[in-house]
C-alpha cells in the first residue's frame, strides 16, 4: 500500500517535471522576451541591453531552467514583471480568493448534487425525477457566460438584492467576501450540480438492478436501510473521481464566472497575465494549477482505493 | 396429508408490450408446496421458472405485474401486502439462495455484517448470542474457519464458498421455505456436487420446505421430492420426482430427458427440434404444438388442460400423453456418431507447450532471464489427428480454454512447439502467420451473444470471412452465404436479421456458420453449448458432428461437461492446473482404471437419475496457483501416497486400453483400488 502511494507521488512529481519542461519551452519559444515585452518600444539598445543583463536573459536557456527549477522548489516564482511584485505576493490573494470560491461551491454543490441524484434515481420516471431532471438538463446546456450574465440582470439590476460586479478589498472580512460571492457561486454550482446529478443518478440506479440488492429486498431489508447500507455506499465510489475532477476545474478553471463578474480569482489572473505577457506569471500559474489537478487527483485515487474493499485487497496481494 | 405451506392459484404475471398488448409470461400457475417437501421446477430459460420462484415471495420484478391469481403463503396472500408486511416474510418465513452468490452479495460489505443483519432483523438475540450464531451458521455449511471468515469481503471467497454464506444468510432466520434459484449453475463440477449435498442435509436436518429452481435436471434429481415441468409460462407436468424422471409423461419432459447426453452412453442426445415459443406468440393449441411428434389437429385448435391423473399422482396438459405411457424403456438411447478413421494423419501437433501469465520483468528480459518457473500451463504435448474431435476437460482454472487460445494464436507461448500440417512450426504470434494458416484455424466462442457483432446482419456477420479469405463479391457471396445457412440448417431469411432477432440455439449455428465459412481444417471450440439450453445443445452437438462427419474438420473441444464431451469426442484429455493428467480414447478415459482426477471429475457428475448419486472423494478447494513442484494434483488427491507426490513430477503410464495416466500409483493397482 506504501509502496502504491510513493509511486503515485512519484508518478505526479515526473507529470508536474514534464509540465514545467513545456511551459517552459513555450515560453522560450514565443518570438521575444520578457524585456521586449517590458520596455516596448524602447526595446533597444542600451535599455535592451540592461534589462537582459538585470533578468539574467543572457545566460543559456537551460541553466535558467534549472535556476528557476530550484527556486520553484524552494517556493520562490520570481518576479512579476507588470507590476515588478514577488509573483508570490500577486498570487496570495488570488490563491485565497479561489479557495473560497471552490470550497463555498464544493460545500453547497456537491451535497446538493448527491441528494438530487440519488432523488432522481431512486423515483426514476416519477414525478421528482422528471421535475429535476428537466432542471438539471437545462442547467447543463446553458452555457455559463449566459446564466450568469441573466443572474446579473435579475438580482443585482431588477432586484438589487446582492453586488452584480465583485470588488473586493484585500483586508476584506470573509463574511463581506460571502455576501460578494453568493452569485459566482450560484452561476458555477448550477453548471457543476446539473453533471454530477446525472451521474449519480445513472450510477444509483445500475446498483439499484444489481443483483444484490434484490438479494437485499428478499432477505427483507427496509428499503431505506437497504438504501443507505447496500446502494449509496456501492453508488457512490465512481463519483469520488468525478468530484475530484469537479475540484480541480473549479480552482482554476471557472476563468468565464470569474471574468464575468470580475472576481479577482487565478482564472482570471491567468487570462489577465497572458494578455499582459507577463510570462513568470503564466509559468508559475501553469505550475500551480498542474499541481492541484495531480494532487487532488492522487487524493481520490488513494480514496477510491481505501473504500473499495476489491481494489484494496488486489493491491495487498500485489 | 401434510400440511400445505405456500399455495399459488391461478396465477398470471404478464407485462405491456410496445404495441399496448398484454403479454403473459406466466399462465394460470397453481401448484402446493407442503412442509418438509422440496420441488423442483425445472424448465428452460424462458419459461418463467424464476418469476413463479420470485413470485412466491411476493417479489415481481420491474415491468412485470400480476394479471391475476395468486400466491397464499399461510393462507395470506403475498401479492396483495404492503411491502412493510412482505419485510416481515422474508428472509425470516421464506429465504431466498440466488443463483450467482457472487453478485448477490453486495461488495462492500463483510461476511458477517451481512449474516448479522439477517439476523437482527428476523431474531431478537443481543450481540453476542448473534456472533456466536454467525460463526454456528458458517460452520454448518462447511465453511474454513468460520471465525476469520466473518471478517472477510464476498470477492476474497471462491464461487463455492460464497455459494455457501448466501446458504448461511439464507438460514440465519430459520424460514419455514426456502427458495433456491439455479444455486448450483455456474460452479464447478466438483462443488456443485458438494453444495447440493450440503442442501440435501440442510433439508433434512431442518425440516424446511424448500422450492428448487433450475433448468439442470441432474442437479433436480438429487434434491427433489416432487418435479414440476415448466414450458412456455405453463405447468406441462407435475409428479413424483422418480416417475417423471423415468417414466416422463408428457411429450416435452420425454424430449428434454432424452435430450440430455449422459455419462453412461456413447453417442449423441437425440435432439428436439424448434425452440420454445415467445411470449405472446401462442394464440391457440398447445404450446408444444410445434415441436411435438405425438401432436394431432387437435393440439393445434385445443390447448390442453393439466389433468390429474389418479394412479400416477401426476398432472399432466397433453390429450394424447397415453401413447407414451408404456414406451419409455427407449430413453436409455443415443444416435450412434460415424467414429473417425484412425490411420489418419496428424495435422496439429503440441509439443511441450507452456504458457505463463506472468509478465517478465524488465531487468529479467534484458537479462534474458526466465522468470516464470511454475507456468499457468506446462509440458503440454498433444498429437491431434486429421478429422477427430479431441476433448480438453477440466473445471475452471484448468488451463483448457489457455490452450486453445495459444493454438489459434491469441496468447504467446511461453514454451514450445505448436506444429501444423507436415511438421510446420506455427508462429506463437498472430502476425507473424500467414493468411493462410489464419483461416486453417478457426474458433468458435462460449457466448454467440458476445461474439456476434449487434450492428451487422446475419449476412454482414458471414460475407466477411468469405470476402477475407476468397474475395468473394456479388452473386457469387450470397451463394455462399444461402450455402453456409443451409448447412447449418436456418433459412435463407435470416440474412437480413440481426443478432438479437435470433434465439440463442440460431445465434450458436450462425457462429458455427461462421467458423466454417473460412473452410477450416481445425475448429477451436471453447464452451459452445455451455450457454444453451438442453434441447438446443443437443441439436447444436447433432449439428457440429453431422458437418465434420461431411467435411473431414477436426475439432479440438474445449467444456467442463464430461457427459457432453463423452457424448461428441473421439478422444479426451483431462487437465487439471495447467498440467495433463490423462489422455486417451474416450470410452476409455470414461472406463477405469483412470487418473485420480478424472475418477474425481466423474463422481461429481450429476446424472437426471435420483438413484444414481454423486461420489465425493476429495475436498471441494480452489487451488489459486499449480504446485511448484511434483504431481498437479496433490492438493486434492484422494489417493495421494506419500512424499513422491509432493517432490517428483509422475511418470506416464500406458494402460491396457491405450488411455494415458499420469500417476505414481502402479496403473494396475489403481485399477484394482477403483473397483
Amino acid at each position: 500500500m506504501l509502496l502504491l502511494i510513493l509511486k503515485r507521488i512519484g508518478l505526479g512529481l515526473i507529470t508536474l517535471l514534464i509540465v514545467s519542461l513545456i511551459t517552459f519551452v513555450g515560453v522560450e519559444v514565443l518570438p521575444g522576451d520578457a524585456c521586449t515585452t517590458y520596455l516596448e518600444r524602447e526595446a533597444y539598445g542600451a535599455a535592451l541591453d540592461a534589462c537582459i543583463k538585470r533578468l539574467g536573459l543572457d545566460v543559456p536557456a537551460y541553466e535558467r531552467y534549472l535556476e528557476w527549477a530550484s527556486n520553484v522548489i524552494r517556493g520562490d516564482f520570481g518576479y512579476s514583471l507588470s507590476g515588478e511584485m514577488p509573483i508570490n505576493e500577486v498570487l496570495g490573494p488570488r490563491v485565497k480568493n479561489s479557495l473560497v470560491l471552490a470550497s463555498v461551491s464544493i460545500l453547497i454543490g456537491i451535497p446538493l448534487a448527491i441528494v438530487l441524484g440519488i432523488i432522481t434515481a431512486l423515483w426514476r420516471d416519477k414525478l421528482p425525477d422528471i421535475m429535476i431532471s428537466t432542471i438539471t438538463i437545462f442547467s447543463m446546456t446553458i452555457p455559463e457566460f449566459i446564466s450568469a450574465t441573466l443572474l446579473i440582470l435579475i438580482v443585482a439590476i431588477w432586484l438589487g438584492w446582492l453586488p452584480g460586479i465583485v470588488i473586493i478589498p484585500s483586508d476584506a472580512t470573509f463574511y463581506e467576501l460571502l455576501s460578494n460571492i453568493i452569485l459566482p457561486v450560484v452561476a458555477i454550482s448550477m453548471i457543476m450540480t446539473a453533471h454530477m446529478a446525472r451521474m449519480v443518478r445513472s450510477s444509483v440506479i445500475q446498483v439499484m438492478a444489481s443483483d444484490y440488492v434484490q438479494m437485499a429486498i428478499l432477505k427483507g431489508v427496509p428499503y431505506w436501510k437497504m438504501v443507505f447500507r447496500h446502494v449509496l455506499p456501492n453508488a457512490l465510489l465512481p463519483a469520488i473521481n468525478v468530484v475530484a475532477l469537479t475540484i480541480a476545474w473549479l480552482l482554476g478553471g471557472v476563468v468565464v464566472t470569474e471574468v464575468v463578474f470580475n472576481y479577482p480569482g487565478l482564472g482570471r489572473l491567468v487570462i489577465e497575465s497572458i494578455s499582459n505577457r507577463d510570462l513568470p506569471v503564466v509559468q508559475a500559474l501553469a505550475i500551480i494549477l498542474a499541481s492541484i489537478y495531480v494532487g487532488i487527483n492522487l487524493i481520490a485515487d488513494l480514496m477510491t482505493l481505501m473504500l473499495n474493499p476489491r481494489l484494496k485487497s488486489l493491491q495487498i496481494r500485489k | 396429508m401434510s400440511e400445505i405451506i405456500e399455495s399459488v392459484k391461478n396465477l398470471s404475471i404478464g407485462f405491456n408490450s410496445q404495441k399496448g398488448k398484454q403479454i403473459s409470461i406466466l399462465r394460470n400457475v397453481s401448484t402446493n408446496i407442503k412442509k418438509g417437501e422440496t420441488v423442483g421446477i425445472v424448465g428452460e430459460s424462458g419459461s418463467g421458472k424464476s418469476t413463479l420462484a420470485l413470485a412466491m415471495m411476493g417479489y415481481i420484478k420491474q415491468g412485470l405485474f400480476p394479471l391475476k391469481g395468486e400466491c397464499l403463503f399461510k393462507s395470506e396472500d403475498l401479492l396483495k401486502m404492503s411491502s412493510r408486511q412482505l419485510e416481515k416474510i422474508r428472509g425470516r418465513k421464506i429465504a431466498m439462495i440466488p443463483q450467482n452468490a457472487g453478485q448477490a452479495l453486495t461488495p462492500n460489505l463483510k461476511i458477517g455484517y451481512q449474516i448479522d443483519e439477517a439476523l437482527r432483523l428476523h431474531t431478537d438475540l443481543n450481540k453476542s448470542e448473534r456472533d456466536k450464531k454467525i460463526s454456528e451458521l458458517l460452520n454448518k455449511v462447511r465453511l474454513p474457519s468460520p471465525e476469520t471468515m466473518a471478517f472477510r469481503y464476498p470477492h476474497e471467497l471462491s464461487g463455492g464458498q460464497q455459494q455457501r454464506v448466501a446458504v448461511a444468510m439464507a438460514l440465519a432466520g430459520k424460514p419455514d421455505l426456502l427458495l433456491l434459484d439455479e444455486p448450483t449453475t455456474g460452479l464447478d463440477v466438483t462443488t456443485q456436487a458438494h453444495v447440493l449435498e450440503l442442501l440435501r442435509f440442510i433439508a433434512k436436518d431442518t425440516g424446511t420446505s424448500m422450492i428448487y429452481v433450475s433448468h439442470d435436471l441432474g442437479a433436480i434429481a438429487q434434491v427433489s421430492d416432487r418435479i414440476v415441468v415448466m414450458y412456455a409460462g405453463e405447468i406441462v407436468l407435475e409428479g413424483p420426482a422418480r416417475k417423471i424422471l423415468k417414466e416422463p409423461i408428457h411429450p416435452y419432459t420425454y424430449g428434454l430427458l432424452k435430450s440430455i447426453p449422459k455419462l453412461s452412453l456413447a453417442g449423441l442426445p437425440a435432439s428436439m427440434p424448434g425452440s420454445q415459443p415467445q411470449p405472446g406468440s401462442i394464440n391457440e393449441g398447445c404450446s408444444f404444438y410445434d415441436r411435438c411428434n405425438l401432436a394431432t389437429d387437435n393440439c393445434k385448435k385445443n390447448s390442453p388442460d393439466l389433468e390429474h391423473i389418479k394412479e400416477l399422482d401426476t398432472n399432466v396438459r397433453c390429450f394424447n400423453y397415453k401413447e407414451l405411457i408404456n414406451q419409455n424403456n427407449n430413453l436409455q438411447t443415443s444416435i450412434t456418431k460415424k467414429s473417425n478413421n484412425s490411420e489418419a494423419n496428424e495435422v496439429l501437433k503440441l509439443k511441450d507447450v507452456s504458457i505463463s501469465y506472468a509478465k517478465q520483468k524488465f531487468f529479467d528480459q534484458l537479462l534474458n532471464k526466465i522468470s516464470d518457473q511454475n507456468p499457468t500451463v506446462k509440458d503440454i504435448s498433444i498429437d491431434i489427428k486429421k478429422g477427430e474431435t479431441i476433448a480438453l476437460v477440466g473445471e475452471s482454472g484448468s488451463g483448457k480454454s489457455t490452450i486453445l487460445k495459444s493454438i489459434a494464436g491469441l496468447l504467446e507461448t511461453k514454451d514450445g512447439q505448436i506444429k501444423f500440417e507436415n511438421d510446420r512450426i506455427l508462429s506463437s504470434d498472430l502476425k507473424m502467420r500467414n493468411p493462410n494458416d489464419l483461416r486453417a484455424i478457426q474458433l468458435i466462442f462460449q457466448n454467440p451473444d458476445e461474439s456476434l457483432n449487434p450492428n451487422h446482419t446475419v449476412e454482414q456477420i458471414l460475407s466477411q470471412p468469405l470476402k477475407l479469405y476468397f474475395n468473394l463479391l456479388g452473386k457469387e457471396l450470397k451463394k455462399n452465404i444461402i450455402d453456409l445457412l443451409k448447412k447449418v440448417r436456418l433459412g435463407e431469411f435470416y440474412m437480413s436479421r440481426y443478432p438479437r432477432q435470433l434465439s440463442g440455439g440460431e445465434k450458436q449455428r450462425v457462429a458455427v456458420a461462421r467458423a466454417f465459412a473460412a473452410k477450416p481444417d481445425i475448429i477451436l471450440c471453447d464452451e459452445v453449448t455451455s450457454a444453451l439450453d438442453v434441447s438446443v445443445q443437443a441439436a447444436v452437438l447433432n449439428l457440429l458432428q453431422q458437418l465434420k462427419e461431411d467435411l473431414g474438420t477436426t475439432y479440438v473441444f474445449v467444456s467442463h461437461d464430461l457427459a457432453v464431451v463423452r457424448a461428441i469426442s473421439d478422444r479426451v484429455a483431462v487437465l487439471y492446473q495447467g498440467r495433463l493428467c490423462e489422455i486417451g480414447p474416450s470410452q476409455n478415459v470414461y472406463k477405469f482404471p483412470s487418473h485420480p482426477y478424472t475418477e474425481v471429475l466423474l463422481g461429481a457428475v450429476l446424472e437426471p437419475d435420483p438413484d444414481i448419486k454423486p461420489k465425493l472423494v476429495a475436498e471441494d478447494i480452489v487451488e489459486e496457483k499449480p504446485p511448484e513442484k511434483g504431481c498437479s494434483f496433490q492438493g486434492r488427491c484422494p489417493r495421494k501416497i506419500g512424499d513422491i507426490c509432493n517432490s517428483e513430477v509422475p511418470p506416464w503410464q500406458i494402460g491396457e486400453n491405450g488411455n494415458a495416466i499420469r500417476c505414481h500409483i502402479n496403473i494396475e493397482e489403481l485399477a484394482s483400488l477403483q473397483q
